[in-house]
């Protein structure tokens, strides 16, 4: 009886180690292909640190383009990148949210929201030198804003539009229906729960949606390009109510203007190796606020997360 | 006050009626004409197999339907004592749930603090002073037997309470605004048994000042709090009653089969 016994636990072990093997040769299989992702990722990085990270000082955001690599500096490019972002944020958010909000909390379910519903997440994929086309029709000629920063902050907050829509609704289905059941419960008017529990509830999920839409913008150069900015740029948009004539307080907004990628873009197409380096160190900074802004959105997210259960 | 049904005791005062109601998902009759009074400061269980449309029956007192297309209602709902159908279209539901509170089945506080939960509903009434917030929070804290529990802990957030003090928290929410009637749609049924103890006892505390629908899945429940049964099945009502009537003679079959256990 245990002989028989002894021998069926044989058989069974082979099998296992048989199974085994592809266990083993599958584990070694994807730690390669995760080897050749993470390494080429590190080697372009490390690359960049080394041949930017001797350009960085404070003389390199504090001046402009020069025609002389080693007195350049990128301070009319992250100007033009901080201008822009803060006409897309101003942009896109209000409008984002509050289209999530109607597709969500107001609209009814038809053939016409099911329509706009499929049409918002195709957006988020549309090539985004389309916007750029788009917005130099619109924008630059029909609208006659010109080659300008607040041209290129409606292109980028047209871009990220998508992605705070879509964000914000799922920030918003992920209350649960018992929470706005409860709300209404008591007496609240639409608007009442929109704005008493489903914004500062859904408040984590949508701010990480804003910042991963910035962080998207800040590093788009083909729309930007598309509808005008100036490749070499040596002044910054008016200060209000600054300088010769006096600037009035919007002037900035129909200034020229050039932005991070594009100033990067610019130097490396130089053949004076010395520009590569200015492109690797403003390759840096942009990579470093990127990956600053979203890790802002993570623990935005998780800090906020904490205080908001069901 | 006319009603059809014959009491034991002095008739109490009727304080709403459902007159023929039908209610429709869509193409789906999920109530076929619900007759059936409400009395005031009693307690009113309704009771069925799952699917019955008790709950169904519960929202249409708080319009709660209307959040969700494709409803339909027919028939009437009146309140008294003024008389109004609050089916009617021309009543806004929001005015409905401001007179017509509920407690749900699963416990939602809003994840803000214990006071703002409370607070909500006078807040949603406009209500700004600060004062007269404070005493109407405190007053449903300890209407909903929670008072000692929090009152050192008002402003933390909520959902820290335990199931059971965050159901009593949401019948303090419900409690606050002096509500006519409070729906309760299977308020124990998330709950264990000692916290289940707690809101039956709390129930029969305040029905002194507020008449009080609830549905239970649990027959015991019904027999421990309420006073009048009404026995709910495929949409209809089947039978209602004084709760002794329905649990010791009811006059149908399916009804004793289904209080026994024999049938649901």
């Amino acid at each position: 009886m245990s002989a028989k016994l002894s021998e069926r636990a044989q058989l069974l072990r082979r099998i296992i180690r048989s199974h085994k093997r592809w266990d083993a040769i599958f584990g070694l299989l994807g730690l390669l292909a995760m080897s050749l992702a993470i390494l080429t990722l590190v080697a372009l990085f490390a690359q960049m640190v080394i041949d930017g990270a001797p350009r960085l000082s404070l003389d390199f955001f504090t001046s402009f383009p020069s025609r002389r690599a080693g007195q350049a500096g990128i301070l009319s490019a992250w100007v033009g990148s901080f201008l822009v972002m803060l006409v897309t944020a101003l942009f896109a958010i209000p409008v984002g949210i509050a289209s999530a909000v109607y597709l969500e909390e107001y609209a009814r379910k038809n053939w016409f929201t099911d329509i706009i519903e499929i049409n918002i997440s195709n957006l988020a994929g549309v090539p985004s030198i389309v916007y750029g086309l788009l917005a130099l029709g619109l924008f630059v000629y029909t609208f006659g804003l010109g080659q300008s920063i607040l041209s290129a902050g409606l292109t980028l907050g047209l871009l990220i539009l998508p992605i705070v829509i879509v964000t914000t609704r799922e920030a918003l289905r992920s209350i649960p229906q018992v929470i706005r059941e409860g709300a209404y419960a008591c007496g609240a008017t639409k608007w009442q729960v929109v704005s008493d529990h489903l914004l500062p509830y859904g408040t984590p999920g949508i701010l990480t949606g804003v910042i991963i839409g910035l962080s998207r913008a800040i590093g788009e150069t083909a729309p930007i390009i598309t509808i005008g900015a100036l490749t070499f740029i040596a002044f910054l948009p008016p200060v209000p109510f600054q300088g010769e004539p006096v600037a009035g307080l919007f002037d900035w907004l129909f200034s020229p203007f050039t932005v991070m990628p594009i100033q990067i873009f610019n130097w490396t197409s130089r053949p004076n190796p010395e520009f590569q380096l200015n492109a690797a160190a403003a390759s840096l900074v942009l990579v470093v606020l990127t990956l600053g802004m979203n890790a802002l959105a993570i623990w935005l997210r998780y800090r906020l997360r904490k205080n908001i259960k069901w | 006050m006319a009603s059809t049904i014959t009491l034991p005791e002095p008739a109490p005062r009727l304080k709403a009626e459902s007159k023929d109601l039908d209610f429709y998902y869509g193409d789906f009759k999920a109530l076929k004409g619900v007759s059936m009074p409400i009395y005031e400061n009693k307690v009113t269980a309704l009771i069925g197999p799952s699917g019955c449309g008790k709950s169904t029956y519960l929202r249409c007192f708080n319009r709660m339907h209307d959040l969700y297309p494709g409803h339909r209602y027919d028939g009437k709902i009146e309140l008294h004592p003024d008389d109004v159908d609050i089916l009617d279209a021309s009543v806004d539901p929001i005015e409905v749930r401001m007179r017509i509170s509920m407690v749900f089945q699963k416990p939602n506080p809003f994840p803000k603090s214990i006071f703002e939960n409370v607070a909500y509903g006078l807040r949603v009434r406009g209500e700004k002073s600060t004062s007269y917030i404070e005493d109407k929070v405190e007053a449903a804290l300890k209407g909903a037997a929670i008072w000692n529990e929090v009152k050192d802990r008002i402003s933390e957030p909520a959902t820290n309470l335990s199931g059971g003090q965050q159901q009593r928290l949401c019948i303090a929410r419900s409690l606050a605004t002096d509500p006519e009637i409070i729906l309760f749609d299977e308020p124990t049924s998330a709950l264990d048994p000692i916290a289940t103890g707690s809101i039956e006892e709390l129930i029969g505390e305040i029905k002194s000042k507020v008449t009080i629908l609830i549905v239970t899945h649990n027959m015991q429940q019904a027999a421990r709090v309420s006073d009048y049964v009404a026995y709910m099945y495929l949409g209809e009502m089947m039978e209602y009653g004084a709760t002794n009537d329905i649990f010791m003679k009811p006059k149908r079959q399916e009804t004793e089969d289904y209080i026994t256990g024999r049938f649901g």
